[in-house]
């Protein structure tokens, strides 16, 4: 990803309230789907889908009055890209404490582009069991003609469309200093 | 983005920075996860091989080597090379334009003598891991030690770390002193004399004692590291039999009582139960030898992704 400095922002297509509305829009939907946080089991992957997923966790809580599980992927290790990066990402932890076996997991991501993120997520889901289901939650989806592989969002914040030469940047509290969603302009080369 | 760790070779502590071992060490402490897996391997290093070239005896690197290799889907292949095969005639540097003409990503060397990962880095374009060189380093065994210490003292910085033993002959010693000073531990070295140059403390710039005796290295030290007498290695008669040694310089419960209370104790392995270490001792809940073999294989991992991890690509 180039310089976060030298990318000039189009747009903001969401702010802070409105990106809290889009959580708990997605909440709803996962418990009204699911009929309830039964055996739902919210993954949020490294590094922006980890503070969303624990937001829908939170809001899953308030509606439902019961806490659904909770885990983390990192998906470093399954890139299909390793060879071509340049050098070695940094690994972080994978933490499924709890068995995934016959639960339905919510994957939970920023942003679904190509759709090899979660072809990642779910090769590691895999390798540690048999969920009943599995789900995709995005806060924003960038439109199925940038689909790579035939993976699409089951939950989506927001819909939009982008051009290749844009990025979308979600911007959280955890990692930036404000939060939102914009539309940046990458830099011609 | 921070790369963690540029070099491709792994040849010695003493070339890494302090940010280096950092790297490897956090990246280490996240494969750990795998390993407690019921599936311990994840596609990471697919389609990538990684040669073990052996010229000298080892049963636990060379496993925890190959285990990191497999767990991350590399293909492993390991070459035992005593030295009689070498006596047919060929040349370190043919052996290694051999085995690298069969372009693998990574080959993992030990070696009798000090600086061959180094030569072999020269030869080679694959990646050299150095498993241990003559008496110079073990890179890996310090890394796993550190990490080991780290997950019982939380830290490195401002240890007291006692290493006892045939520093002399050992590359555990060398690798561990560099790292652990590097970290901003401070490191307190004893054994007979015969086997504790002097000049020792000449290793590195900083933090480094040697001290006349063994007792006075584990006075309060944080963490004591035992050395196995490696008679392999010693051509010549360093101290009078293995009974003195044991009575001088092994570590037992007493000479123990001097650490402090919450000292723990780690060996390389394989241990002279009742020479350098009583077994009172090693089987004790201090003894965390069992750990430094578990964290052995993430810090391979660790290494072997680091070395690896996006090669093909260029540079």
């Amino acid at each position: 990803m180039p310089d976060e400095k030298s990318l000039t922002e189009k747009s903001r297509i969401m702010d802070s309230a409105r990106m809290k509305r889009a959580i708990s829009r997605l909440a709803s939907e996962i418990v009204e789907e699911n009929q309830g946080a039964k055996d739902v089991y919210i993954v949020g992957i490294r590094r922006r889908g980890v503070p969303l997923a624990e937001r829908i966790v939170d809001k899953i809580a308030e509606i439902e009055g019961e806490m659904p599980l909770f885990g983390i992927i990192d998906i470093t290790l399954y890139r299909d890209d390793l060879s071509t990066v340049g050098a070695s990402p940094i690994v972080n932890r994978t933490e499924l404490d709890t068995d995934i076996d016959d639960k339905i997991i919510v994957l939970v991501d920023d942003v679904l582009y190509t759709g090899r993120t979660i072809r990642a997520a779910l090769d590691q889901l895999m390798d540690f069991g048999r969920p009943r289901k599995v789900q995709l939650a995005v806060l924003i989806d960038r439109g199925r003609e940038h689909r790579e592989l035939p993976i699409q969002a089951d939950f989506v914040g927001k819909t939009v469309p982008t051009k290749q030469s844009e990025i979308i940047r979600v911007m959280l509290k955890e990692y930036d200093e404000v939060e939102g969603v914009g539309i940046f302009e990458k830099p011609s080369e | 983005m921070e790369k963690p760790y540029r070099r491709r070779d792994l040849l010695g502590i003493r070339e890494l920075t302090e940010a280096d071992i950092r790297g490897i060490l956090d990246t280490a402490e996240n494969f750990r996860e795998i390993n407690a897996r019921e599936i311990k391997k994840v596609p990471t290093l697919r389609g990538k091989t990684v040669i073990n070239l052996f010229f000298e005896n080892s049963t636990r690197t060379r496993t925890s080597f190959e285990l990191a290799a497999k767990r991350l889907s590399a293909d492993a292949v390991n070459i035992s090379v005593s030295s009689s095969s070498v006596s047919k005639g060929e040349t370190l540097v043919d052996t290694a334009l051999n085995l690298d003409a069969m372009q693998p990503d990574c080959i993992v060397v030990r070696h009798g003598s000090a600086g061959v990962p180094h030569q072999l880095a020269k030869v080679s374009r694959a990646a050299v891991v150095n498993a241990g060189d003559g008496a110079n380093e073990h890179p890996t065994q310090a890394l796993l030690d550190a990490m080991t210490i780290r997950e019982h003292k939380k830290k490195i910085q401002g240890l007291e770390v006692a290493i006892v033993g045939d520093i002399l002959h050992s590359r555990v010693a060398r690798s561990n002193i560099h790292l652990l000073t590097k970290l901003g531990a401070k490191v307190r070295v004893a054994g007979p004399g015969t086997l504790v140059p002097g000049d020792f403390r000449h290793l590195v710039s900083d933090g480094l004692t040697v001290c006349p005796h063994v007792e006075d290295a584990i006075e309060g030290a944080d963490v004591v590291m035992i050395l196995r007498i490696q008679r392999e290695r010693q051509d010549a008669a360093y101290f009078p039999t293995l009974r003195e040694y044991s009575i001088h310089y092994g570590l037992t419960n007493d000479r123990l009582e001097r650490a402090k209370k919450d000292a723990i104790v780690l060996h390389p392995g394989p241990m002279n139960r009742g020479i350098e270490i009583s077994s009172d001792v090693a089987d004790s809940s201090r003894s965390l030898i069992l750990d430094q073999v578990k964290y052995g294989v993430a810090v391979r991992m660790a290494v072997l992704y680091l070395a690896t991890g996006g090669s093909a690509g260029g540079s």
